[in-house]
């Protein structure tokens, strides 16, 4: 390809996911041209980001033909269409491997697609692969996963968030404009504010989790992870509706959340900053960022208030009971009879043996931990005092925020309390990892929206920090409006987005052709 | 409230996990700490509040009591880690004592 070529390619990997699609329908450049444009990218760069578990390249292009073939014929095409994707490996997908990032489940190829792996190739969207995620989606760094850490785009050496760290990982390196992720405790939004970009939880319920292989089932949210507000939108309202296929899914209305990212005002607005999180335990650079995103609001004409969530200061320890006790009966799955590995079958154990020696050697060391936690807190003679107390908890959280709502329209953090720490550092104690998801959890355990956003660089280290906007449940739309107008804004006084300000990663010889 | 090795080794029995002795070490210490400090749930006054399970209250999801599609037989067996005669194979499930 000529020089003209390389950086037409270059371009396009530069694009959101509205201004691919306009391109596509458009048809100022083909869906197999952006596709392969991306693909090069992979090539080039993941060497070093280490985003993907898979890549699916035939499939990808044979993806984009058809998207091109359906526009040569005049068919219509979706909002969508034509936009490459990555995909978080914890969603079924017939023609990819699905791993969770787990030995147990090394190769395995599930026989149906998951309700989002569905609706993206019904719409069009081009999906490039499988990403690198915390096995089974319990940690915060990637590093749980059993296929070796993600790394951070913008510091190559720092961890990319987690779960959905390789998800975050991609959209941040350029991979792809838009990814998948999932979220039980943060896992969409921290990776997002770490490495930058936006990453929205749907209201529970409101996205199925039908062929998402489950973690916590009352917790797990698949979401948008995208380079823009409105690209976060557009693939939400995309990925999202009423599933006859998962029982918890929400028969109403996906919220009008690309009418909210366009309309981007918040004027008259009520926002809540929750007194409980404004304590101590944040890196300075975060809590200054989160301030002056606060004055910015106000500025914009929204009126702020201090709320007080007197129970959110609990929401870690009823998670890390909650998740865990569901996660030690979801796991139990995982037995070496129908899928995924069985070690130790030599012909003389029993079946209990053959269990128990192919889950030491297909788990890793944080689900093990998990299992044994959730098991302890559901035995008899612990269960009031652990699970049930934890339950209870969970009631209070939740009329905490009605109680919030009732004053205020949203609710505003930071997403984390810290930018992305280095790779390493807490991998082997629990508790400082646990610590990531400290303001994220809260909107987990109600089950409402809330959305992680840039605002700003830490100037301790010069990584991004993210705000975090919690608005009630099926009120999506309000998340998605207050983000907008922050991004707006805050792109007004960057002079562009605050990707733009990270450094450009090197590109390996012989890719980006 | 603290936990010893030998509960975190039954506590591994009883989640099939065969943990080699230096898991147990390393892991007995953890979730020790883990659970000390999960445990300040117990400080929140909650009586007559009640348990929250899930987020949205549904009951009793049902679909239509149609003939829908399915895996077929071979697809279910396609992930095994064995099969024989169209079934899934498994270790003995019985003791011989």
């Amino acid at each position: 390809m000529a020089a003209g070529g390389a950086g037409m390619a270059r371009e396009l990997t530069r694009l959101t996911a509205a201004e691919i699609a306009a391109a596509v329908a458009a048809g100022d450049v083909s869906a197999v041209e952006v596709a392969q444009a991306h693909l090069d990218r992979i090539v080039a760069v993941d060497p070093d980001v280490r985003a993907f578990l898979h890549v699916a390249g035939i499939g990808a292009l044979a993806a984009a033909e058809d998207v091109d073939r359906k526009r040569a014929a005049g068919e219509p095409l979706g909002p969508l269409a034509g936009v490459p994707l990555a995909l978080k490996d914890v969603m079924t997908t017939t023609d990819m491997p699905t791993t969770c990032g787990s030995k147990i489940l090394d190769g395995w190829r599930p026989p149906y697609d998951a309700t989002v792996t569905r609706r993206l190739r019904d719409a069009g969207v081009v999906i490039l692969g499988k990403t690198n995620m915390d096995e089974f989606a319990m940690g915060s760094s990637t590093e749980n996963s059993a296929y070796g850490p993600s790394h951070n785009p913008w510091d190559l050496t720092r961890i990319p968030g987690g779960s959905s760290g390789g998800s975050s990982a991609a959209v941040a390196a350029y991979e792809a404009p838009l990814a998948i992720g999932t979220d039980t405790g943060g896992s969409i939004r921290q990776p997002a504010a770490v490495c930058g970009i936006v990453g929205m939880k749907p209201t529970y319920g409101g996205s199925s989790r039908y062929g998402l292989v489950a973690f916590a089932s009352s917790l797990d949210t698949p979401g948008p992870l995208a380079r823009t507000v409105l690209d976060a939108a557009l693939l939400h309202e995309v990925m999202s509706g009423h599933d006859p296929r998962d029982s918890t899914s929400v028969d109403a209305p996906v919220p009008p959340v690309v009418a909210a990212a366009r309309h981007a005002d918040v004027s008259g607005l009520r926002v809540g900053v929750v007194t409980e999180f404004s304590g101590g335990g944040y890196q300075s650079g975060v809590r200054a960022r989160f301030t002056e995103a606060v004055e910015l609001l106000e500025s914009l004409g929204a009126k702020v208030v201090e709320v007080s969530c007197p129970h959110f200061s609990y929401a870690l320890p009823a998670y890390y009971l909650i998740a865990p006790s569901e996660c030690s009966s979801n796991l139990a799955r995982f037995d070496a009879m129908r899928f995924g590995l069985r070690a130790g079958d030599d012909g003389t154990r029993s079946a209990d043996e053959v269990m128990s020696l192919t889950r030491e050697a297909g788990f890793g060391a944080e689900v093990k931990r998990r299992i044994m936690l959730g098991t302890y807190a559901l035995s008899s003679g612990y269960y009031d005092a652990y699970y049930g107390k934890a339950q209870q908890v969970r009631t209070l959280i939740t009329r905490d925020f009605d109680a919030a709502f009732e004053q205020v329209d949203v609710l505003v953090s930071p997403t984390t309390p810290t930018t992305a720490f280095p790779i390493g550092e807490r991998a082997d104690d629990p508790m400082a990892m646990y610590l990531a998801d400290l303001f994220t959890i809260p909107s987990d355990l109600a089950g409402n929206a809330a959305i992680s956003v840039p605002c700003g660089l830490a100037p301790e280290d010069g990584l991004p920090v993210g705000l975090q906007i919690m608005a009630p449940a099926l009120a999506d739309d309000r998340s998605y409006r207050v983000a907008a107008a922050v991004e707006a804004a805050l792109q007004e006084r960057w002079g562009g987005p605050l990707l733009a300000q990270a450094g450009e990663l090197g590109e390996q010889a012989g890719g980006g052709r | 409230m603290s936990i010893t090795r030998d509960e975190v080794a039954h506590l591994a029995r009883l989640s099939r996990l065969a943990l080699t002795d230096a898991e147990l070490d390393h892991f007995a210490g953890q979730l020790d700490q883990i659970i000390g400090a999960v445990a300040r749930v117990q400080e929140v006054a909650a009586e007559g509040i009640p348990p929250m399970t899930h987020a949205v209250p549904v009951v009793n999801v049902l679909r239509d009591d149609v003939v829908a599609g399915c895996l077929t037989p071979e697809q279910a067996l396609s992930g095994a880690p064995a099969t024989e005669q169209g079934r899934f194979r498994v270790p003995r499930i019985l003791a011989e004592d």
